[in-house]
């Protein structure tokens, strides 16, 4: 302790004091608070930049996920559009087919219809070429056996029975 | 391979151990014999004395045969009735005394004492002069140093700061010192003050820690100064420091040291003187540790470079050469290491300063 009183040197102290006051005072105006300012600047550039990427990159993803979701969603449109259509044209398909159906089962009832009225008519030429066939035997008959006139007389009326029986 | 390695070894040491040994016993026999030897021991103490010292003028040798010194002298100026300036040369490095004004001055131990014409001086009791010591505001050589190490921030780190203007990235020595002012910012101003309040603090942070290291490597070229080393200039930095750490003591800081929170009223009144005399501890034990360390460096190794001289044959001096060497880079690590741990401290001591309690404990 003694030897550190001793060593003690006032006018170094007074240097020391003054020197270091005054290195602080100029260090810290002239270049503590340049580079300080300077280094903080940096940093907050660097990491407003890497915010910016770090924004951007979920800008891409969100963009990407909405990129996948309307290709999605057209995917899923065109599937409805080429179900619908297949819907369609089965529908149409079957339609057609019923309406073919319809008109082919009216087309057998007409032809039917007109076959039964050409059945009838045809019956009915058919009556009348036997009642005139029959006129025309008869009337041969008649000719032929105008002698026998009762008998001719029973003949036709077996024979007109016969035919209406017929 | 690893055995016949330890083998060799094993026979390299002993050999070194007995060399020395041998080297020893001759050097004692020679100790006894001639007074040539004591004479160069004593001529290696007093060097490392006088080193150790603040000097007025700067040498960067002498040659002890013929007497002369090497270097350049510097101002004095003392206060004495009035400013006296003279230059040391007139000391012609302490044989000779100085005549100023009508005044005789006479250095003894590297301190300027007032004396006669003859330049006697009178020892006390104590072996201090009974001579008046006048006021020394003298350009020493560890003034100079601190000229100097501050011209030489002042220029890198205003260059730096000049660099910066120009773009975000630094140019030049501020490439080196930039992650330095980095780490003082983040690892030793916001760990230990936080971050609202690190700011204010940076400059002298900053400041006294590359003033320290500076001058810690200037202690270790051979320009032989030892400025860190001198208790006066640890004294004066630890003083700011506890200047700065008392101004910026809150209400929380004063509350801690004279009325401790949370522990019984006896207690606290014990604790009041105890904290009290931690305040002034802290500063002195800052002051202390840097001084000592430097101090106790600058010796080990002036003794190691004084021991090459005295061994005075190749497998000793070269032994102490290697270890003055291995103690040379430690030094170097300490010159850094002290640095840091008083701008550490004083980050802390700040920091218990301006702490904040949200709720009391």
């Amino acid at each position: 302790m003694d030897k550190l009183i001793n060593d003690f040197s006032f006018g170094l102290f007074f240097w020391q004091m003054t020197l270091f006051l005054l290195l602080l005072l100029l260090l810290k105006k002239f270049a503590w608070k340049p580079i300080l300012n300077a280094l903080n600047e940096r940093e907050e550039g660097i990491k407003n930049a890497l915010d910016a990427a770090e924004n951007a990159k979920k800008e891409m993803e969100s963009l990407n996920a909405d990129n996948e979701r309307i290709l999605k969603e057209a995917r899923a449109e065109r599937e409805n559009l080429i179900k619908e259509a297949r819907e369609i044209k089965t529908k149409m398909i079957t339609d057609a087919k019923d309406e073919a159906k319809a008109i082919a089962e009216d087309m057998i009832t007409q032809a039917q219809e007109a076959i039964e009225n050409e059945k009838k008519s045809a019956m009915t030429d058919l009556k009348n070429q036997v009642a005139s066939l029959s006129i025309e035997i008869a009337e041969k008959v008649v000719k032929e056996e105008l002698s026998n006139k009762d008998k001719q007389l029973k003949l036709v009326e077996t024979m007109l029975d016969d035919a209406t029986l017929n | 391979m690893f055995t016949m390695q330890s083998n060799f070894l094993a026979k390299l040491l002993t050999i070194v151990l007995f060399v020395f040994s041998m080297n020893v016993q001759a050097q004692h026999e020679e100790h006894e014999g001639t007074p040539e030897e004591v004479s160069l021991k004593t001529k290696i103490k007093e060097s490392i004395n006088h080193h150790l010292l603040d000097s007025h003028d700067f040498t960067f040798f002498s040659d002890s045969e013929t007497g002369k010194h090497y270097g350049f002298s510097l101002p004095v100026i003392l206060w004495d009735e009035g400013i006296q300036l003279f230059s040391s040369s007139k000391f012609h490095h302490g044989e000779t005394v100085a005549e100023n004004n009508g005044n005789y001055y006479k250095l003894y131990h590297n301190k300027i004492y007032r004396t006669d014409a003859e330049g006697t001086i009178t020892l006390d009791d104590h072996h201090h002069p009974t001579q008046v010591k006048p006021l020394d505001f003298s350009i020493t050589k560890s003034v100079l140093m601190i000229i100097v190490t501050g011209l030489l921030m002042f220029l890198a780190f205003a260059g730096m700061a000049k660099s910066f203007k120009k773009g975000p990235i630094v140019t030049g020595a501020g490439r080196f010192l930039e992650p330095i002012i980095i780490y003082i910012r983040d690892e030793i101003a916001i760990p230990n003050i936080g971050i609202n309040k690190y700011k204010k603090y940076m400059p002298y942070l900053l400041t006294v820690f590359f003033f320290v290291w500076f001058l810690n490597l200037f202690g270790l070229t051979p320009l032989g100064v030892n400025v860190t080393g001198n208790i006066a200039i640890t004294f004066a930095l630890a003083l700011i420091t506890f200047i700065i750490t008392q101004f910026s003591g809150n209400k929380n800081y004063w509350k801690h040291i004279f009325w401790m929170p949370g522990v019984p009223v006896p207690m606290k009144i014990i604790l009041a003187p105890i904290e009290l005399l931690g305040v002034i501890i802290k500063p002195f034990a800052l002051m202390i540790r840097l001084y000592a360390n430097i101090m106790a460096g600058h010796i080990v190794l002036m003794s190691l470079i004084g021991l090459i001289f005295v061994f005075q044959n190749w497998v000793g001096s070269s032994l102490t050469f290697v270890l003055s060497f291995a103690i040379s880079l430690i030094e170097l690590l300490v010159a850094l290491l002290q640095a840091y741990i008083f701008t550490m401290l004083s980050a802390l001591y700040f920091g218990f300063a301006v702490e904040e309690h949200d709720e009391a404990h």
